[in-house]
């Protein structure tokens, strides 16, 4: 609008890094589920996607671990006032849900990839090495976990967009825009601006 | 994520909401609804349709493995084709030729150890053992880098067919009949029509009897690959082994297990070996049709050695475990365009998930019965 509303007090936001690590992420795991989904039931393409597949597992690992110690280490910005108790109860459990499935999911994969004896990973000339005992009674519960999961993940992903979504489109009370790394117009001036 | 740290306690610290938003309308609330229901459609319908529950036409792994429990029946624990197998163990004694098409570890001068599996085609893990039942032999080379090699070869020349989606009908096609224990020939003849393929390669393979057991075979990769050098030049080709020195089998005979038997005896009495040729390919030869033959001219590279030194009754944690997957490859071997690898992967990959979550029962295939 005008000039100086981008550089009025905006309203509260995660910290940079933060923010920085979400949306780096957050592609990352569409596309993953995305081919694991569609790997499973491919003829043409299953090895080519499950050589992306795996290493694309190890990076989401590496950064769901690095959120994991960037979250412990930042402070949240507050919730907003008009979230009910039981919406702030929803919210904090379904980022614990989340997270517990990032770092989990890459973990069960590489875990059932190591009992059924196969290749991990390769990095430069060597091999990840297996983190679990070579066996099918193993391979066969990881394996089953690692559907579980999947599924849960992407209830959990659906659910988290939908709910953001809500909160922006329909609430408007600018939900997203605390996760932003772009320009926003603060809605506290937009208010002043109109009245 | 520290449970009850951050996520109570800023209700105390909250910041005073926004004086409000943009005013809410009945038609923008209307919009914002319709834009998150639109999202969870797109979101949940496209990962539907990625999954293949929406295209119950297309061809996926699932429906691959059920067409062979579907002819076959469902034997739990077992693989979904290849189903009557024995365990082996032995190594691999690379001469180093093999380097000059292909830098991968394994082609080294040296040693590595492997795992192989007999078996015999078709998905009863208790079929009687016949001459010109297909013959397979799967194995697993892995080098000190850490690196694999799966192959699982058989015994015919060529393969049945150039696609999976061939394979896929002549499966259903071949089901021996109730009645005379032999497929359902107009169906056959029907088939056979439509692909022609499959009709040349089974020419080919009837011209080609087959060997008195497994320990005098020659069994065949079929499929073609990519081989790359030291020099970064790549070329298609193949490979076979091919026994040395076999020894003498016994003539068919009425035992159920006699095929399996033979070889156990013939294991027990020496080390088993075959040389590992590589066949090179040139411009213009299939790399795509593994039901056609590369000219008998192309050059052909003795690689080296396998030796199979010992056999064992399939059970767990010997070659019972090991899905053979034709794509596990170390590096310096590449898939080429053949369509039939990248199937292979993903259907054993589902036989070996849906064997692995069953209970198992012991394999048809005893050693100890045999020697005893």
């Amino acid at each position: 609008m005008i000039s100086h509303s981008e550089t009025s007090p905006a309203a509260p936001r995660f910290a940079f890094s933060s923010r920085i690590l979400h949306w780096l992420m957050a592609p990352m795991v569409i596309v993953q589920l995305l081919i694991g989904v569609t790997m499973i039931a491919s003829l043409s393409r299953y090895p080519q996607l499950l050589a992306v597949h795996r290493p694309l597992g190890v990076l989401i690992l590496i950064f769901a671990l690095i959120r994991l110690v960037n979250r412990r280490t930042h402070k949240l910005p507050p919730f907003l006032a008009a979230m009910s108790p039981a919406e702030r109860k929803a919210a904090s459990w379904s980022e614990r849900l989340l997270y517990t499935l990032l770092i989990i999911q890459p973990l069960t994969g590489w875990a059932m990839l190591s009992a059924a004896r196969s290749p991990i990973v390769a990095l430069g000339p060597f091999e990840l090495p297996g983190i679990a005992p070579h066996s099918i009674g193993v391979y066969a519960f990881f394996r089953e976990c690692h559907d579980v999961f999947a599924v849960l993940l992407f209830a959990t992903f659906t659910a988290h967009v939908c709910a953001v979504l809500f909160h922006t489109l329909v609430l408007r009370d600018g939900l997203l825009y605390r996760m932003a790394v772009w320009r926003t117009r603060s809605p506290q001036h937009d208010f002043t601006e109109r009245s | 994520m520290e449970p009850g740290e951050d996520d109570e306690e800023p209700a105390a610290a909250d910041v005073p909401e926004p004086p409000l938003r943009a005013p809410l309308t009945r038609r923008g609330a209307l919009m914002g609804m319709g834009a998150v229901a639109s999202f969870a459609a797109v979101d949940v319908g496209g990962f539907a349709y990625a999954g293949g529950w929406l295209r119950p036409d297309t061809l996926t792994p699932p429906r691959f493995a059920d067409r062979f429990e579907r002819v076959y029946g469902r034997h739990d624990g077992f693989r979904r084709n290849h189903a009557k197998g024995l365990s082996a163990t032995g190594t691999f004694v690379s001469n180093g030729a093999g380097a000059a098409v292909c830098r991968a570890a394994v082609f080294q001068p040296g040693s590595a150890p492997l795992i192989g599996r007999f078996s015999l085609g078709g998905g009863l893990p208790d079929q009687a053992d016949k001459p010109d039942a297909v013959r397979g032999l799967g194995l697993l080379i892995e080098t000190a880098n850490g690196q694999q090699w799966r192959t699982a070869m058989i015994n015919s020349p060529v393969f049945t067919d150039s696609t999976p989606e061939g394979f896929y009908e002549r499966l259903l096609a071949s089901k021996p009949q109730p009645g005379t224990g032999k497929p359902d020939p107009q169906r056959m003849a029907a088939f056979l029509d439509r692909h022609p393929e499959t009709a040349a390669a089974l020419k080919i393979i009837k011209q080609t009897p087959p060997s008195a057991g497994f320990a005098d075979s020659p069994y065949h990769g079929l499929n073609a690959f990519r081989f790359t050098n030291d020099a970064g030049a790549t070329v298609p080709g193949r490979w076979s082994v091919i026994p040395q020195d076999p020894p003498v089998v016994p003539p068919a005979s009425v035992g159920r297990d006699f095929l399996f038997e033979d070889v156990i005896r013939a294991v027990a009495r020496r080390p088993l070996q075959w040389r590992l040729m590589l066949t090179i390919g040139e411009p213009g030869d299939p790399t795509n049709d593994a039901t056609r033959p590369w000219p008998q001219s192309r050059r052909s590279i003795d690689a080296g050695t396998i030796s199979i030194t010992a056999v064992q009754t399939e059970e767990a944690g010997n070659a019972r475990d090991i899905n053979f997957d034709p794509t596990v490859l170390p590096d310096g071997i590449a898939l080429s365009d053949d369509p039939l690898p990248a199937a292979r992967s993903g259907v054993y990959a589902r036989s070996f998930t849906r064997r692995a979550e069953e209970p198992k029962s012991p394999s048809q295939v005893d050693v100890r019965r045999t020697l005893s």
